[in-house]
């Protein structure tokens, strides 16, 4: 079960991207914070700023174009921000380690398996290769790799999807670290081998005592492994809470939207999935007051003048919304909004 | 792997035959008698005519073609008709002299070619980088026999530091101006491609994968990056290596370099055609073998392309 002591805490992030275009404000004033042995769910929409909201955490945004302009990244009280290089390469991959979205272009295709690994066990332990080739086969045993002597020197492109990302989690996991961040580790995969990782990485977290931060679109993935949710929409954070207020009382205009395109399968068959109108902001020269908005139902006169601060609507549970008491005193559950029109 | 390299090798018969099949009917068609060439003017008809006959080359073309290719798979390039000397004694006399000069422009390209595109790169719009774009781009336009001669005019004849040309005693001194004049078109194409697959290699995920791990800058660039880089270059190194082997004509002659480009030029204007066929089916095959040596190396650099079998996904 998750503590209650704050491992992480991210305030008031902003990461831009300078092109020539103009100003792409990617992660705009995101803050949340990460408990110890908490399953944290970022979900939102591709480009609402989840994964450069991890990448900056690690401080791997390339810069330029990008560029971290403001606020606080404090990992067990020290700020992230403010480490030099040294710091930040004995921190990345030691303290907080992560996992990528695209196994297939994420391991380097001329070294072995094993190099890649020994290596990741090598930039953090003073020990012999010999014990880290040791350790290396453990990792593998851990993740489920079979003929692990065999494989240990063979190369990504002879593996297949889900056991690349299986080496993926052996190489994050190599240094025991506090905090594993999973930027959509299953999107590139088959529906069968998703839920292996899935099972795969709650089973490792349980074992070796770290906290996750799970960046995702798939609410069922959310709902199954997150204990708390952040809805993030166009680089800021909507909606943040415990996963099981978001999903039976989302307190977001666009929270609300997202549950009711989701298929259910108890869900009548005469209902039709309602899409979220119109499509996501460019996020350079974003307008005053709430980007929501202009694909809102909700929307007032008041969201185009200012932008609506995270309200905190009940213990725990945030929305970024100035109809969010409203929201949750109107309705109990998402069966009311089915039947309206 | 093996079974690779033989069948390359083998693939090396069908293009000498190409080659010297071209050649021979090229030079057959070329309106100029050898045995007059040899007896000069004045010579009597029949004395034309027997050394003709002795020489072969009152036979039909096939004839003569069929006697070649069985001497050159016997390995004899023939007579060269200018010098009565067989004609391997004289590529053999000349080849070192090439082979030195192409090993001296060969270093200076990778140092500089790979070190100038890695900076390039790596500062990306810095003035480092600008700076690699415009002298790779001039370097490129620039043809070599001119270059060769401005180098030869600024650093031999007005200030006087290095040996305008000739091998001279041996001394490095002698190979400066040549092998920089042979080395900079090739120089100036390593520094670009290198630039580009070096920042197409740094744009890649696996890139972020390795700072994530909390390797070093040096550690990325230097393993991650520079070996999928290097995997085109080495290909451009070697066709380079294979095309300098066979001899450089223009630097050669610009140079008065004693190899075998020289030795071939000579022979063009001498009408040599024995010499002319064995220096370019020398330079064939040699060109043929460094591009094996290429693939070889390009198998250790990307293995997956390792020939053969691919082993199963599991």
């Amino acid at each position: 079960m998750p503590q209650n002591n704050k491992i992480l805490e991210v305030k008031n992030l902003k990461t831009y991207f300078y092109t020539d275009d103009g100003i792409v404000k990617a992660v705009d004033g995101v803050s949340f914070d990460l408990k110890e042995l908490e399953t944290l769910g970022i979900v939102g929409e591709t480009g609402s700023g989840k994964s450069v909201t991890a990448l900056s955490i690690l401080r791997l945004i390339p810069q330029p174009p990008g560029k971290i302009v403001d606020g606080e990244i404090l990992f067990k009280g020290q700020n992230i921000l403010d480490m030099n290089i040294k710091e930040l390469q004995d921190f990345r991959g030691n303290r907080i380690s992560m996992i990528f979205q695209d196994p297939m272009t994420s391991l380097n295709p001329v070294f072995t398996i094993g190099n890649q690994l020994m290596e990741a066990i090598l930039a953090h332990q003073t020990i012999t290769k010999k014990q880290a080739r040791e350790k290396s086969f453990q990792l593998l045993e851990m993740v489920g790799i079979p003929d692990i002597k065999r494989r240990f020197n063979s190369y990504p492109h002879e593996f297949s999807g889900g056991m690349r990302q299986r080496v993926m989690i052996a190489m994050a996991i190599a240094n025991n670290p506090d905090i594993l961040i999973a930027d959509e580790p299953t999107t590139a995969l088959d529906v069968t081998i998703q839920a292996q990782i899935l099972e795969l990485m709650h089973e490792l977290k349980e074992k070796t005592k770290s906290s996750i931060i799970i960046i995702t679109h798939d609410l069922g993935v959310v709902a199954k492994y997150a204990n708390r949710v952040m809805v993030m929409y166009a680089g800021k954070p909507v909606e943040f809470s415990e996963v099981d207020k978001i999903f039976y009382k989302p307190c977001h205009p666009y929270t609300i939207g997202l549950m009711r395109s989701i298929t259910r399968l108890d869900q009548e068959r005469k209902n039709v999935l309602k899409p979220i109108e119109g499509s996501p902001p460019s996020l350079i020269d974003l307008p005053i007051g709430c980007i929501f908005r202009v694909r809102c139902e909700f929307a007032v006169k008041q969201c185009s003048l200012s932008y609506p601060e995270l309200l905190e609507v009940s213990p725990g549970h945030y929305s970024a919304c100035f109809r969010a008491n409203e929201l949750f005193a109107g309705f109990k559950n998402l069966d009311f909004l089915k039947t309206k029109k | 792997m093996v079974y690779f390299i033989i069948r390359r090798i083998l693939q090396i018969i069908p293009v000498i035959i190409g080659v010297t099949l071209l050649l021979f009917i090229l030079l057959y068609i070329i309106p100029e008698d050898p045995a007059q060439l040899i007896l000069q003017k004045g010579a009597t008809p029949e004395a034309l005519a027997n050394l003709r006959a002795k020489m072969g080359i009152d036979q039909p073309i096939y004839v003569q073609y069929w006697r070649y290719i069985k001497g050159l798979f016997s390995g004899n390039l023939g007579t060269s008709y200018r010098y009565q000397r067989s004609v391997n004694s004289i590529l053999a006399e000349h080849y070192p002299y090439s082979i030195k000069l192409a090993f001296a422009a060969i270093i200076i390209e990778i140092i500089i070619g790979i070190f100038a595109g890695i900076i390039s790169a790596i500062k990306k719009y810095s003035i480092w980088d600008v700076l690699v774009t415009i002298s790779t781009t001039i370097l490129v336009c620039v043809p070599v026999y001119w270059l060769g001669m401005i180098l030869q005019v600024t650093f031999g004849l007005k200030l006087g530091w290095l040996p305008m040309s000739g091998y001279g005693d041996g001394s490095i001194r002698y190979y400066i101006l040549p092998a920089v004049t042979l080395a900079s078109v090739s120089t100036a194409f390593v520094a670009r491609m290198m630039r580009s697959t070096m920042l197409e290699a740094l744009s890649n995920d696996y890139i972020t994968t390795a700072y994530a791990k909390g390797l070093s800058q040096f550690k990325v660039i230097g393993k991650h990056a520079m070996k999928n880089a290097l995997i085109p270059v080495v290909t451009l190194i070697g066709l380079d290596l294979g095309s300098l082997m066979g001899g450089a004509i223009l630097t050669e002659t610009v140079f008065n370099w004693p190899g075998v480009g020289r030795t071939i030029y000579l022979a063009i204007l001498q009408r040599d055609a024995p010499v002319v066929v064995g220096g370019t089916v020398i330079l064939v095959g040699i060109f043929i073998i460094m591009n094996l040596i290429v693939d070889i190396i390009y198998a250790w650099l990307d293995p997956r392309i390792r020939f053969e079998k691919v082993e199963p996904n599991i």
